[in-house]
């Protein structure tokens, strides 16, 4: 790539004010660098994983108000965590934060249970268990 | 207290951290030196892991191992320790503060205050340099960002005891011994053969090899996981490819520009042929980011399998012509 084909795309960069540094090389083919703005087809494919994030949310959103899962699941979507991720948060095995996402185990779970949930996530106990959402 | 340290922009986050940790120290290495003689350029697939529900590739070598690596081929002594609790973690970071040495931490993103939310992912593969603390906040110079940034202590313990994949705990390392004088003129040639010798390994998953097997995967996605997911699936390789901190068609780049300031070093011409040849491939992987967002993009697309035999091939083209590449390599030192 030529120093001044660099991409200078607008992308969500700009939004926290910063450019990525390039290797380039200028007109006497030596390397340097330059500072992009971003590149649209990054930028696609990021919108692209962003959809598919909000798409989850948005399922799992549902599904906790129609009782289908336990609000436990909705707030691992909206931290864009998966089971894994989540169960080494808490120090739980995958197998009991699944079994956590149904709602009549939910509702049963003890407050220490819970607490470790809700430090995760952030909020109050009392925030995690609304289902109003 | 404020060390004073040079923050200098890096195309990536641990290349970068070792190049000023070192200019630090005296010692001015640039950032391909250090990506090239730590042998940083690699493709990999890992088919048991997936981050963001879609299956891992990798452009470079696992996080650490580059800085291990530059550290063995040019003499240089690095520590390295990890905590259980993050008051040991923290007490250890501020007593090398207190002593005017700027330290490396490996960090999970995803709390990165000063990151776009968009970019807040769970990838704990980050590095960046502490060199200081002011007013109860601890000031950072993270090398993918332009300029210097501070976290609180709160932020900092969140980042550095991420948890998941490559989970960082409280990880921090730092050059403590250094030679009279660094023998970059070894170390190119070792970190180049390795280089070669992981992109030509007899692996499925690794290197030529492992470009052919997710080439093959691709022609298969569509029937088999559909249409959606296998969007997904590109998406995701273009990102692993090209975004902050991950990188690939840009680590082509990197590596051509280390092949050019070695040939020099080294006297080497065929050096500098081999990078002008690397940087017309980094081009090339930018044609298949270019082919690959242009699929996922038109989601109505009427004919999306063609499609996907089309990029699959521009990745066996990739292959082919790396592999050449990486044969000429090993024989031009």
């Amino acid at each position: 790539m030529k120093k001044n084909e660099v991409p200078q795309d607008k992308s969500n960069l700009e939004s926290a004010n910063f450019r990525e540094l390039c290797y380039a090389v200028d007109e006497n083919g030596e390397y340097t660098t330059e500072l992009s703005t971003g590149w649209n087809p990054k930028t696609i494919a990021l919108d692209n994983a962003i959809d598919v994030l909000n798409e989850r949310i948005a399922l799992a959103k549902q599904r906790v108000l129609d009782q289908e899962t336990s609000p436990l699941e909705y707030y691992m979507e909206l931290y864009k965590m998966d089971l894994p991720i989540l169960s080494s948060y808490v120090g739980l095995w995958q197998w009991r934060v699944k079994r956590h996402f149904k709602p009549k185990v939910f509702k049963k779970l003890n407050t220490k249970i819970l607490q470790k949930y809700a430090d995760v996530f952030d909020i109050s106990i009392e925030e995690l268990k609304r289902i109003d959402l | 207290m404020e060390i004073d340290f040079k923050h200098q922009q890096a195309a990536h986050c641990e290349n970068g951290v070792v190049a000023n940790l070192m200019n630090y120290n005296g010692f001015n290495i640039s950032e391909p030196m250090v990506f090239g003689i730590g042998s940083g350029l690699l493709f990999s697939y890992i088919p048991f892991l997936k981050v963001n529900y879609a299956p891992v590739v990798s452009y470079r070598a696992l996080p650490g191992i580059i800085f291990k690596r530059f550290a063995k081929r040019v003499g240089i002594k690095i520590k390295k320790e990890k905590f259980r609790s993050a008051q040991t973690a923290k007490a250890r970071l501020d007593e090398n503060l207190e002593r005017n040495n700027p330290v490396g931490l490996q960090v999970g993103v995803f709390n990165l205050p000063y990151f776009p939310d968009e970019y807040r992912f769970h990838f704990n593969g980050h590095n960046l340099v502490v060199y200081g603390k002011k007013d109860g906040r601890y000031l950072i110079s993270d090398p993918v960002m332009e300029t210097t940034t501070s976290l609180s202590e709160k932020e900092l313990e969140k980042v550095r005891f991420a948890k998941g994949a490559f989970a960082p705990k409280g990880h921090i390392y730092y050059p403590i011994d250094f030679p009279k004088k660094l023998d970059l003129e070894n170390a190119i040639l070792k970190g180049i053969k390795h280089t070669c010798r992981d992109m030509l390994a007899p692996v499925p998953i690794v290197g030529v090899k492992g470009m052919r097997t997710i080439a093959k995967l691709i022609r298969k996605w569509p029937k088999s996981k559909g249409t959606k997911t296998a969007n997904h699936y590109l998406g995701q390789i273009v990102r692993m490819q090209e975004e902050i901190g991950t990188g690939g068609g840009g680590f082509r780049y990197i590596y051509a520009a280390f092949l050019q300031e070695s040939g020099k070093l080294l006297g080497n011409d065929k050096l500098l042929e081999r990078s002008k040849e690397m940087t017309l491939i980094g081009d090339q992987w930018r044609d298949f980011a270019v082919e690959a967002s242009r699929i996922y993009k038109n989601r109505s697309n009427t004919n999306p399998s063609e499609q996907y035999h089309e990029v699959a091939s521009q990745l066996e083209a990739l292959a082919n012509r790396e592999e050449v590449f990486f044969k000429q390599l090993k024989k031009s030192i």
